[in-house]
């Protein structure tokens, strides 16, 4: 099984530029779970998620240090933007996953980026 | 003596957590015991811990776990293929008719479900809803029994105490084996328990030696 392993600044940008100027399909989410609020009265649940956007991005980077990455996508009309990215991997479908987890090995958020559509 | 029990839940782990015990005495009463799990929880948060799963592998990972633990219950599970977080946006008709469809095959004499509006996920609660909404449509003599679960913080001050209670204390080995099949999801909440308390066999028997429903009311 494929493990993902924490974020290499040079290599996660090579495989970001891979995609440039090419159609692809963007999964990209965030979330804080559907317990938030259920575990403290003070809390908010909030999440959001977009699966198979299909564009098209023209420059990509991916900035930070420490386990703390931001990732920005510029396409001709608009942005792709996820933080908190701190693991990556190429899956074996040629997919880039990148996610950002806590320290509990929980997700908070995902960008992964594929020439073909993800499962839906 | 029940005659087929049908449990209606949408993640794989909610009958873990919410139903193995009362699930395994059944079993061990020769009853049917047939698990329609809505989603494969592809949404789920927890990808192990460390992280062994990302959301691309998670529901293959997560529907392995459901056959296992499927197996530690020894019950007949059905994948119904919704997606996990989107039950409450899909037609509350379309999905209700389904379940009638399904369980007018099964013809149990029992459905376990979570209670609408009491059940915290939104899954849980739409799903719940469908399940009851399935049983009302179905024909006065040929209706099963409804056990709904509430888990929400509030649900006894609003709907009073359970009148099911089940003491399924005897059957809590068989319940620990059905979580921990649920690898990718068991491991946050054991480490926690383990975490919060001095006395590990204590909590788990505290927090996980009862299970409780409502009989609900058509
Ligand atoms: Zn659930």
């Amino acid at each position: 099984m494929n493990w993902m392993e924490q974020i290499h600044i040079d290599k996660v940008q090579t495989e970001l530029n891979r995609f440039l100027n090419k159609e692809v399909y963007v999964h990209l989410e965030t979330t804080n779970g559907a317990y938030a609020s259920h575990f403290d009265d003070k809390a908010y649940n909030v999440g959001a998620f977009i699966r198979n956007a299909k564009v098209t991005y023209q420059h990509a980077k991916i900035v930070g240090i420490n386990g703390a990455y931001r990732v920005g996508l510029k396409m001709d009309i608009g942005w792709v933007y996820a933080e908190g990215i701190n693991q990556y991997e190429v899956d074996n479908q040629n997919r880039l996953l990148m996610a950002g987890h806590d320290r509990e090995g929980r997700l908070m958020v995902t960008l992964e980026i594929s020439e073909t559509p993800f499962s839906y | 003596m029940e005659k087929h029990v049908v449990v209606i839940y949408p993640h794989p782990d909610d009958e873990a957590f919410g139903a193995s015990g009362t699930i395994t005495k059944f079993r061990k009463e020769g009853i049917p015991v047939t698990y329609l799990c809505g989603t494969l929880g592809e949404m789920g948060r927890n990808m192990g811990n460390p992280t062994f799963a990302n959301r691309e592998t998670l529901p293959e990972i997560r529907k392995k776990e459901l056959i296992e633990a499927c197996k530690v219950l020894d019950v007949e599970l059905q994948m119904l293929g919704y997606r996990d977080k989107t039950l409450e946006f899909e037609s509350r008709d379309e999905v209700a008719e389904r379940l009638k469809g399904i369980l007018e095959k099964i013809e149990p004499s029992l459905v376990i479900t979570h209670y609408p509006e009491h059940a915290v996920h939104p899954d849980h609660n739409a799903f719940g809803a469908a399940a009851v909404e399935a049983v009302s449509r179905m024909d006065k003599n040929k209706r099963p029994t409804v056990w709904a679960q509430a888990i929400s913080m509030t649900h006894i001050q609003d709907l009073g105490e359970p009148d099911i209670v089940n003491d399924i204390t005897p059957y809590l080995k068989t319940k620990m084996n059905t979580i921990l099949a649920h690898k990718s999801q068991a491991q946050g909440m054991i480490s926690k328990m383990k975490q919060d308390s001095e006395d590990f066999e204590a909590t788990v028997k505290a927090r996980l030696g009862t299970e409780s429903f409502y009989t609900w009311k058509f």
